[in-house]
């Protein structure tokens, strides 16, 4: 297997706040090859957002990367000083936001963004950047790009505003391109249009893709291997096939049980109970075990490692260890 | 990470994993219980206090104001002279009590000390009529003070009934409503402060002689009206953009779709929810109405003679300014420290209770 | 036929909008919708952003002036006399738990307005009483009554909110967006909640959501919107399997299913352009635009709601028939 484009190394960001730490990583591990596209499933509170921004180091004050290592092509960009980093920002590693609505600046046409990250990053002068924003606004779908060049955000569509981002997150030929919830914010045909695009280009330009989403839909379609995320800990990890086919965290599970099929008949749904953890206050063991229905007692007070389960899927729970052990008990009395 | 293999446990790792297969029993609920706990109750209300009072420059703000508020009560009570008196020594006219250091005695009261009477000292000295400074002081603070805030309340009420019937009536009304707080926006305050005296000493005239507004003036009468007339515009507007932005909000909605007639809708979910912005804008308006009062004493246009307050006491000190800068330092340090500490602990209570400004 | 709980006919909202110097347009929020729910049944009404759905619920329960349109619950027509009456009938649960619930007041206040409001008890220890069920009746500790909101989490404070719906004891309750703001595991929770109330109460809901997932589990019927109109509307599973307008189809087929091997295989058809903009519906059919399968007829004349097959309704000239 080739080096690695991208590896997150036992990462731990946390949050001071006048009641408290608010500890929104844990310690978390993945990495990213070339042109290929990793998604990052959880809810709200799992971290997978501020697992973005740390990569960037774009944390919101006072947030800060308590320890771990962030390797890209080999430099540690956690401890890299910050015009380094913002050599990276934007050329090498781009994102793309949730809300393009307050993503974008209201003050300056989608020209003046589009070029300004142009020129930030390459040699080009003016006309040099204009010809490439025009470029790249006809690769993004965007129509009449002349016009468009010249219009304000408030001008366009929730979807075309989108496209604009996209547009520039790629003005600079990224190798990985950081998708934080991109589609969560607009409507469904829309969404379908931005994802079908997003594939286009991943096939044209062959960048890496982080996509970051609570929608299982959106993974199922877009990504070759998936993590899931809990509380700021990665509980399971794997190519799609093995995470929606063969669950092994009771999370993913007790997820992929709880959405509505339309397919399936109409049979009450099977959700998790519970709540979702408190931040500041972390329990022992693991994160899940108090909405688990097949909490042990282990679960209560050792956080699970990451168990092999072949070799494209590992799960982080202390079940597997139990069905193991009692599998192997079945073959010694068997 | 480890290369953990679950079907591989006894013999790839004995020591990494204590097997105690008692720990893979099933948690019982209660154990679960445990795991999740819910953070102790706070209020809005506490929460904010508990926030204030974090903040050292706004402890500092309440510890003088406090102390403040203390010595204006007591020290009446404990210095013997009065705000008026003119210092007699065992009923004499005394020539040289006046223009007195603080701390200093003239020669009558020497001689009452030695032969063994007690003389309150004069802790502020003496002014030019012989008065005690210091209950003139203090009696100045309690004037700047009351002054202060009888018309925050003023500004209060009057600004907060125009502003809620403005915002939550909203259309046509809202708009005439406002147009009319714009003109009196416009007008300029001090002259207002002038004409009404003048108007008000021809109206009046003698009539209000022997009640207490006498004793603090036409001055200051025309004062507070002009107080309810003018100042009341700011608050008005706050409140109203308070009610804009709440009625927005959908448990107002909600309160609508269960039945609630516009009366509870203002009482139970509008008002209590932009009380905090209101009472810190009042708050504010306190050092804000003692200043005006103090600068119009100061020009001459205050409380009637011989009722001090802090303006006027500056403003009859600014002519031996050079042979007795005291007579001017006190109440000047007074209107500063008044006025200071409001205004800290307004910014503070703003800190303390603004939800936007919460992380 | 036993009469319907409640009949929508002709239902319009228009809302005048300042779009320029002394110039206002109509926004036609809801544009002529009709449709009937029976006791007991749920019926789900699904679109995008701009659909007008949301100003259907709102609507109905008067919380805006209808424009035009009758509205009938238990065949009498509700206006602006009568309306305080029907309160007690006819309740809602708003989309976001974070702004539909006053910050300051405890869940036990919240819960206990309705019954303050309409005066449902006769002494202090009843109305206690009558509190405690109904945060039992949705899954809620009673002990934290006297917490405030935004001590819990948004699934619990969707409960606070279906708890003070309930308080009044209504037949019909329209849900607005109930679960779109919570998350994918809550969802599940606050799904079977409205369920198992709707059993155990008899409740009939009006299921608003954009998610046709969710719609479909809840609903007995769905109608779909765009634009302001109800272009199909059917038995769920009808609408689901056998869409007949272009657009309910292409809806289908633009949701993401949670499935990669369903994911992979499946074709989808991808509209071009963009909602048009309320302000300037398109003559005729207003999704004409974006249609693959428009015809010239499209243009000149806006297709009404016809029955093409038993129980589903569609608005379409050219609609596409299952195969």
């Amino acid at each position: 297997m080739s080096q690695p484009l991208l590896q997150v190394k036992d990462l731990h960001t946390s949050f001071p706040t006048e009641s408290g730490e608010v500890r929104a990583v844990n310690g978390i591990n993945f990495s990213l090859q070339r042109g290929r596209v990793l998604g990052i499933v959880g809810e709200s509170g799992s971290g997978k957002s501020v697992t973005a921004y740390s990569i960037l180091r774009i944390l919101d004050n006072p947030g800060k990367i308590t320890k771990g290592e962030i390797l890209f092509e080999d430099t540690d960009i956690v401890k890299l000083p910050q015009h380094q980093m913002r050599q990276i920002r934007g050329a090498k590693i781009s994102i793309i936001f949730q809300d393009p609505m307050t993503s974008l600046n209201p003050v300056y046409t989608v020209g003046n963004q589009l070029t300004e990250a142009i020129r930030l990053h390459t040699n080009r002068n003016r006309q040099q950047a204009q010809e490439r924003a025009l470029e790249m606004l006809e690769l993004v779908g965007v129509n009449e790009p002349h016009k468009r060049l010249k219009q304000y955000p408030y001008q366009l569509s929730g979807g075309m505003r989108q496209r604009v981002m996209i547009a520039m997150a790629l003005a600079c030929e990224p190798d990985i391109i950081i998708a934080d919830e991109p589609t969560t914010a607009l409507d469904v045909t829309i969404q379908a249009q931005i994802l079908e695009l997003m594939q286009e280009l991943k096939e044209k330009l062959g960048m890496a893709i982080i996509m970051i989403t609570h929608d299982l839909g959106v993974i199922a379609e877009m990504c070759d291997e998936i993590i899931v995320m809990y509380a700021g800990r990665v509980c399971e990890r794997g190519t799609a096939d093995e995470i929606f086919y063969n669950p092994r965290h009771e999370y993913t599970k007790g997820l992929l049980r709880s959405i509505p099929k339309m397919t399936a008949s109409k049979e009450r749904l099977t959700p998790i109970g519970g709540s979702p953890v408190d931040l500041l206050n972390m329990p022992k063991g693991c994160a899940f075990a108090a909405r688990c229905d097949r909490a042990m007692k282990i679960c209560l007070t050792e956080p699970p490692e990451e168990m092999v389960i072949n070799p494209e899927h590992r799960a982080a729970c202390w079940v597997n260890v139990k069905e193991g052990a009692m599998a192997q008990g079945g073959q010694h009395n068997g | 990470m480890s290369d953990y293999h679950p079907d591989q446990i006894p013999q790839k790792k004995p020591f990494s994993l204590q097997l105690d297969v008692s720990k893979f029993e099933p948690a019982t609920a209660a154990e679960k219980e445990q795991h999740d706990i819910m953070r102790e109750s706070t209020t809005f209300f506490k929460d904010g206090i508990r926030r204030l009072f974090k903040n050292p420059l706004a402890v500092l703000s309440i510890v003088i104001l406090l102390l403040l508020i203390v010595i204006i009560v007591v020290a009446p009570m404990i210095v013997p002279y009065g705000y008026s008196e003119v210092i007699r020594v065992n009923g004499q006219r005394d020539r040289s009590v006046t223009n007195l250091r603080p701390f200093t005695y003239s020669e009558l009261e020497q001689k009452a000390i030695d032969e063994g009477q007690d003389v309150f000292p004069h802790i502020f000295g003496t002014d030019e009529l012989g008065r005690d400074y210091f209950v003139r002081v203090i009696y100045g603070a309690r004037v700047s003070l009351a002054v202060g805030f009888f018309a925050s309340l003023i500004v209060l009420v009057i600004g907060l009934l125009y502003g809620s019937i403005s915002g939550y009536v909203g259309g046509r009304t809202d708009i005439v409503m406002m147009r009319i707080v714009d003109i009196i926006y416009s007008l300029p305050d001090t002259l207002m402060v002038i004409l009404l005296s003048v108007v008000l000493d021809q109206v009046l005239g003698d009539s209000l002689k022997g009640t207490i507004l006498a004793s603090i003036g036409n001055n200051m009468i025309s004062l507070f009206i002009v107080f309810g007339l003018l100042y009341w515009v700011g608050m008005a507007r706050l409140v109203r953009g308070q009610i804009l932005s709440i009625k927005t909000n959908e448990y107002v909605l909600a309160a609508r779709a269960l039945g609630a007639g516009a009366g509870r809708i203002i009482r139970k979910h509008i008002l209590p929810n932009c009380m905090s912005v209101i009472f810190i804008s009042t708050a504010l308006q306190i050092p804000s109405a003692i200043f005006t009062e103090s600068f119009l004493s100061f020009i001459g246009l205050g409380v009637q003679a011989p009722m001090p307050s802090l303006g006027s006491l500056a403003n009859l000190a600014r002519g031996g300014m050079q042979v007795y800068p005291y007579k001017m330092l006190f109440p000047a340090l007074g209107i500063c420290l008044i006025v200071l500490s409001f205004n800290l602990l307004g910014d503070g209570l703003r800190d303390a209770f603004d939800p936007k400004l919460r992380r | 036929m036993a009469e319907h709980l409640l009949e929508v006919q002709g239902l319009k909202q228009h809302f005048p909008i300042k779009t320029g110097f002394m110039k206002t347009t109509m926004l036609k929020a809801v544009d002529g919708v009709s449709f009937t729910i029976d006791r007991g049944e749920t019926l789900g009404l699904v679109g995008e952003s701009g659909c007008g759905k949301t100003t259907v619920g709102r609507s109905l329960l008067r919380l805006y002036k209808p424009t035009a349109g009758s509205i009938k619950y238990h065949g009498e027509e509700i206006s602006d006399q009568n309306i305080q009456g029907f309160r007690k009938q006819m309740q809602v649960v708003f989309q976001d738990p974070y702004s539909s619930l006053n910050p300051r007041m405890t869940v036990g206040d919240i819960v206990g307005e309705p019954l303050d409001i309409h005066k449902l008890y006769k002494t202090q220890k009843e109305r206690e009483d009558k509190v405690d069920s109904l945060l039992e009746l949705v899954g809620l500790n009673t002990d934290h009554k006297r917490r405030y909101a935004h001590e819990f989490s948004g699934g619990q404070r969707q409960r606070i909110g279906i708890a003070r719906a309930l308080a009044v004891d209504p037949e019909f309750i329209v849900c607005d967006e109930p679960v779109s703001a919570l998350d994918v595991s809550i969802q599940a929770q606050i799904i079977n909640t409205f369920e198992e109330l709707q059993q155990r109460l008899g409740l009939a809901y009006l299921f608003i959501a954009h998610d046709l997932h969710v719609v479909h589990h809840m609903s007995r019927r769905i109608a779909v919107m765009y634009l302001g109109k109800i272009v199909e509307m059917a038995a769920a599973d009808d609408v689901i399997n056998q869409p007949m307008h272009p657009y309910t189809q292409s809806l289908i087929s633009a949701i993401p299913i949670p499935d990669p091997k369903q994911a992979r295989e499946r074709h989808r058809i991808v509209l071009q352009g963009e909602v048009p903009s309320p302000l300037k519906v398109p003559s005729g059919c207003a999704f004409r635009n974006r249609c693959c399968w428009r015809q010239d007829i499209c243009a000149e004349q806006t297709p009404e709601l016809r029955e093409l097959a038993p129980g589903h309704q569609v608005a379409c000239w050219n609609p596409q028939m299952p195969k």
